[in-house]
């Protein structure tokens, strides 16, 4: 038995902010979701399952909140199914969606990731005091700058890297209406001169914290043939998953990431993903986890990332554009920031991308990471459906 | 969503179960301390490893334990090494069961290891559950779970289809099944007890523990390979309501009968049923939603009365189905999980042994 | 066997929530001591108005009031009120369908007793005193004989529109590490620093967290590490955390603690911040009365070689 080939044909997105302070939270997550139905030209009759992903739920203060959202999303009656893989989550969440179609359970599914980060501080949330640990720091940066420079330490990768995928991905950003940070007067120099929050860190090489929401409609054959835009198909997708910590973790390049692809390159018969995949979306909080993800994923041998970057073959005109959208480093609605991978990937196939779009994007890859670069899901996507 | 709509779906089985005793609590233990011997105790049953499982999924909720990313802890019981496909639902393991047999489904996995856990007792579990309800309402007024099933009991009461002695028989009848059930909280005599909110006593209201639950699945010969008689799962469906109690009628269930006929329970009569009912009033409710008669064995187990632990106790209920298909005590058994205040998202699976 | 430790944990939040326009008008009008409800392509008029129909799923804008005054469709006697409720004297939760609504608004009732409760008697909204556009601007209802009350005839249009509202979040747990954990932070007040070994792969995981997350396996076996070790990797720290007394800037390591198969993390300090690097060889500096050691310093030995803890970063 083969599986159901599985096609987005509906995407929305809102325009993330740092509050969307005219909205509720089913506000925000209904309008991406509006929007990817009228992309599909769909209505909510026409939605069969509803799968949606955020990260904590301390983030909002509401347990669970797909119960209340189920009105919403119009999941009244239907199956609703919530996902919480750490920062993966948005990706995971599309690849559960995916994966009731792929199987027939479902033959159209809605599927959503958000975070309103303005309904608190997602830095509480994180930094929750637990009795009888120490407090030593607050905030990612800081838990993920010691890995950078390990990265840097193994790799002889100069100290100007990072603020050159910072200044690419913030000028990408220029290009998408929906990415939060649209700074018009960006220059490496700016990038360079902002302060050290977490050394190796630099302010400007960090994300920031957004309200916004993410969705998509899946389908299956059937609900291809019926779709008024060109769909995008999923090529590949998996997920992988290694403990937090533990002896011998290689956290520069996770052996979990690097499974995660190869599963993925497999389903799509990639041989080569620097030759055979046209651009990535890949989840990048952090400047410097470009050159590191780009090793991990295998477009690069180990050590050599950061060459391609410096050389600009990551540039939205490069020979491997990463993060056309902006990416993480311009727009992190947390639980949400992984389906935007995924979801840009899409738009990139669907040739649905607008300024941001990279030409001849056939083979797409969308990618996300979370908890202690522990969790990982990837999709590949394609401009024509598997071959079977 | 059954096999018979589906041609050329795989048979997926439940083949192995195992729980923890759930107590009132368990603060001697971490998590990951008290889940790692249930992880042990259901490979253990089938001579699988971690290695040799296709995919794992697991369920179980921060806000009972007041962290957030708690679950990426309890991994370490799983020992994800080589990493391992793995996914994870912030909800009742049963929710984590249904995602793997989703999975099992497209071929991507032969066997799925899914667990999930709770530990109610760090918090006050009926606060922690008011996080649940609607933000801008609700949720500031602060009415806890046992508040909410009473205003659904009394519904029940007004509606003339049950009475404070009928509840209090189902509470009894619970906890005197659960006798035979030695991971049961509450087991034996119980008193009916004072008022916790009228009309729900004591008596009508699970104890609040903390346990943990894992069951394996397997597809087709796998699944006979791993277990001599396999719970194959026929029908497995879940629906959700809306949230808002105040528009629901609350002496009904429309979602689980919905998700029952999709599992195609009504096709053919259950001879066992594990009903997630927290609270005594909505086992009515569930029973009548499912059309289970009397001859129908609901809840041998004890259900949620006698033992209700967070995030697993959904899971425990397909568990215990299985496991009596497992035994042959039962030919076609019904698993029920609910999440959510008073009924508002339920899930129904159909299990069936292999004709003896 | 040490005891368990365990310790109070509040998780306490104010969360500000923005409404959303039909929200925003409800909460608004409650503050005017109007109540609104929504109308429904069908007619349903639903109160409280929520923004998306429940059974269509459409959008739902078009406000219309209904009377203060309703009627009761199922209740509870709650004669231990919790912290938060509306009430702190006994009181009855009822949902009540309010005169014109076709739904039921969930709240409380003042009442002397169960006894003067029943499903299908008739209430009133009892406002706040102080009002600032919340659910709590209906302090509760209390029993009411007679008509439905008086529309205001208001537009549902007000001056300063509430458009959010803050609500604090207070949960408290009891918090316990587990065993493992305790018997760690039992020996570091002893000075000493104690993980366990996994019997399976036998390496040493400091602070031990009962089981070795590779193997799945438990680990029992106690095992002294250190007290030296070896900075494996770091970032330099240039803000200030809000509840951390720690002045900025100072050096956040990766410390691989002699003995160890992995790194715990620490301060490093006694060595001017930009000095620190990668491979320097260091020791514990402990304060009284302090549960872990308050920082790391240079234990004045060389530079450990990076092959030496590569494995460890």
């Amino acid at each position: 038995m083969s599986k159901e080939p599985v096609a987005v044909v509906g995407i929305g997105q809102t325009k993330h902010v740092a509050a969307r302070r005219d909205v509720s939270i089913a506000g925000l997550v209904r309008e991406a979701a509006r929007r990817a139905l009228d992309d599909a030209e769909l209505t909510w009759a026409d939605v069969d399952a509803v799968v949606i992903g955020k990260a904590p739920d301390f983030f909002e203060g509401v347990m669970m909140p797909e119960l209340y959202l189920a009105d919403a999303l119009g999941a009244v009656g239907k199956p609703m199914l919530r996902v919480h893989t750490a920062g993966s989550v948005g990706g995971s969440t599309a690849l559960v969606a995916a994966g009731l179609v792929a199987a027939r359970v479902h033959g159209t599914v809605l599927t959503l990731a958000f975070e309103k980060q303005s309904e608190s501080n997602a830095m509480w949330g994180l930094s929750l005091p637990v009795p009888f640990q120490q407090p030593l720091l607050a905030g990612a940066g800081g838990f993920f700058a010691p890995h950078v420079r390990a990265y840097m330490r193994r790799s002889g990768a100069p100290d100007s890297v990072g603020s050159l995928v910072a200044y690419k991905d913030r000028r990408n950003a220029l290009k998408n209406p929906y990415a939060h940070l649209h700074e018009h007067d960006i220059t490496l120099e700016k990038v360079q001169a902002s302060p050290m929050l977490w050394d190796p860190i630099r302010y400007s090489e960090t994300c920031p914290s957004s309200d916004g929401a993410c969705a998509m409609v899946l389908t299956d054959r059937a609900g291809a043939a019926r779709a008024p835009r060109p769909p995008a198909w999923m090529l590949g997708g998996a997920m992988r998953s290694e403990p937090t910590l533990f002896a011998g973790k290689d956290a520069v390049s996770p052996q979990a990431g690097k499974d995660c692809a190869a599963d993925v390159y497999r389903q799509a018969g990639i041989g080569d993903p620097r030759r055979d995949i046209d651009a990535v979306e890949m989840y990048v909080p952090f400047s410097w986890y470009e050159p590191m993800w780009l090793e991990n994923l295998g477009f690069a041998d180990e050590g050599e990332g950061w060459k391609l970057t410096e050389a600009g073959a990551t540039e939205l005109d490069g020979d491997l554009p990463v993060n056309m959208s902006g990416g993480v480093l311009s727009t992190n609605p947390i639980g949400a920031s992984g389906m935007i991978r995924f979801a840009e990937a899409a738009l990139q196939v669907r040739g649905q991308a607008g300024e941001h779009q990279v030409e001849r994007a056939r083979r797409v890859l969308g990618h996300a990471y979370g908890g202690g670069s522990q969790f990982f899901s990837m999709w590949l996507v394609g401009a024509r459906p598997p071959e079977s | 969503m059954t096999r018979e709509e589906t041609p050329g779906v795989r048979d997926i089985a439940v083949v192995a179960f195992a729980q923890t005793d759930v107590l009132r609590t368990t603060d001697e233990l971490s998590e990951v301390e008290m889940l790692m011997p249930v992880l042990h105790s259901v490979l253990d049953r089938t001579g699988l490893k971690t290695a040799d499982i296709g995919f794992t999924c697991s369920g179980s909720s921060d806000y009972l334990a007041g962290r957030a990313f708690s679950f990426t802890l309890a991994l370490d019981g799983v020992g994800a090494w080589p990493p391992i496909s793995e996914s994870h639902v912030e909800t009742d393991g049963a929710w984590a069961l249904y995602e793997a047999w989703t999975k099992l489904l497209t071929g991507d996995a032969d066997t799925a290891l899914v667990y999930s856990y709770g530990k109610s007792s760090p918090g006050s579990l009926r606060d922690v559950l008011t996080r649940q309800l609607d933000p801008y309402y609700v949720a500031p007024l602060w009415p806890d779970s046992v508040a909410l099933a009473a205003l659904q009991a009394q519904a029940l009461i007004d509606a003339g289809e049950a009475d404070e002695s009928a509840l209090a028989a189902i509470g009894t009848r619970s906890r005197r099944v659960a006798t035979l059930n030695s991971h049961a909280q509450l087991r034996g005599t119980v008193p009916q007890g004072d008022y916790a909110v009228r009309p729900l006593r004591t008596g009508d209201c699970p104890p609040v523990g903390d346990g943990a639950a894992a069951v394996i699945l397997a597809a087709g010969e796998r699944a006979r390979e791993l277990c001599s008689r396999p719970a194959w799962i026929r029908g497995i469906d879940h629906r959700i309501e809306a949230h808002s109690l105040g528009v629901r009628d609350l002496t009904d269930s429309p979602s689980t009968r919905l998700a029952a006929e999709k599992a195609g329970v009504f096709e053919r009569p259950v001879d066992t049923a594990e009903l997630h009912a927290p609270f005594s009033a909505q086992e009515i409710v569930l029973r009548k939603a499912l059309r289970l008669d009397d001859s129908v064995r609901v809840n041998l187990s004890g259900g949620a009365l006698a033992a209700n632990p967070m995030m697993a106790a959904g899971l425990i209920r397909i568990g215990e189905a299985a496991a009596r298909i497992h035994r042959g005590e039962s030919d076609r058994a019904l698993g029920h999980a609910t999440s959510g205040p008073c009924l508002q998202q339920n899930l129904v699976a159909v299990l069936e042994g292999d004709a003896r | 066997m040490p005891e368990v430790l365990k310790a109070p944990l509040v998780v306490e939040f104010p969360f500000t929530r923005s409404l959303g326009p039909v929200q925003s008008a409800f909460l608004t009008g409650l503050r005017e001591r109007v109540v609104l409800g929504v109308r429904t392509g069908d007619d349903r008029t639903l109160v409280p108005p929520v923004e998306y129909d429940p059974v269509t799923a459409e959008e739902l804008h078009d406000l219309v009031e209904v009377a203060a005054t309703g009627t009761v469709t199922t209740w509870a006697w709650n004669h231990a009120p919790r912290r938060g409720q509306p009430l702190a004297t006994p009181f009855a939760w009822v949902l009540v369908r309010l005169d014109g609504a076709d739904t039921a608004l969930l709240h409380a009732l003042d009442a002397p007793g169960p006894d003067a409760v029943r499903t299908g008697m008739r209430v009133r909204i009892r406002w706040a005193e102080e009002r600032t556009g919340a659910i709590t601007d209906i302090a509760c209802f209390e029993p009411h004989d007679g008509d439905p009350a008086e529309l205001t005839g208001t537009t549902g249009e007000f001056a300063d529109p509430v458009t959010g509202i803050v609500a604090p979040a207070r949960l408290d747990y009891t918090y316990s590490p587990g065993r493992a954990q305790s018997a760690y932070i039992e020996a570091l007040s002893t000075r000493r620093t104690v993980g366990e070994r996994c019997p399976s792969c036998r390496k040493v995981y400091v602070p031990p967290r009962g089981a070795c997350p590779t193997c799945g396996v438990p680990t029992a076996e106690q095992v002294e590490v250190g007290p030296r070790g070896t900075v494996t990797t770091f970032c330099i720290v240039n803000i200030k955390a809000k509840n951390l007394d720690i002045e900025v800037p100072y050096v956040y390591a990766h410390i691989a603690l002699d003995g160890a198969g992995l790194a715990l993390h620490g301060r490093i300090s006694g060595i001017p911040y930009d000095q620190v690097r990668m491979g320097l060889r260091v020791e514990p500096v402990w304060t009284d009365g302090a549960r872990y050691p308050d920082h790391y310093r240079p234990a004045g030995e060389p530079d450990a070689d990076y092959d030496a803890y590569k494995e460890l970063l």
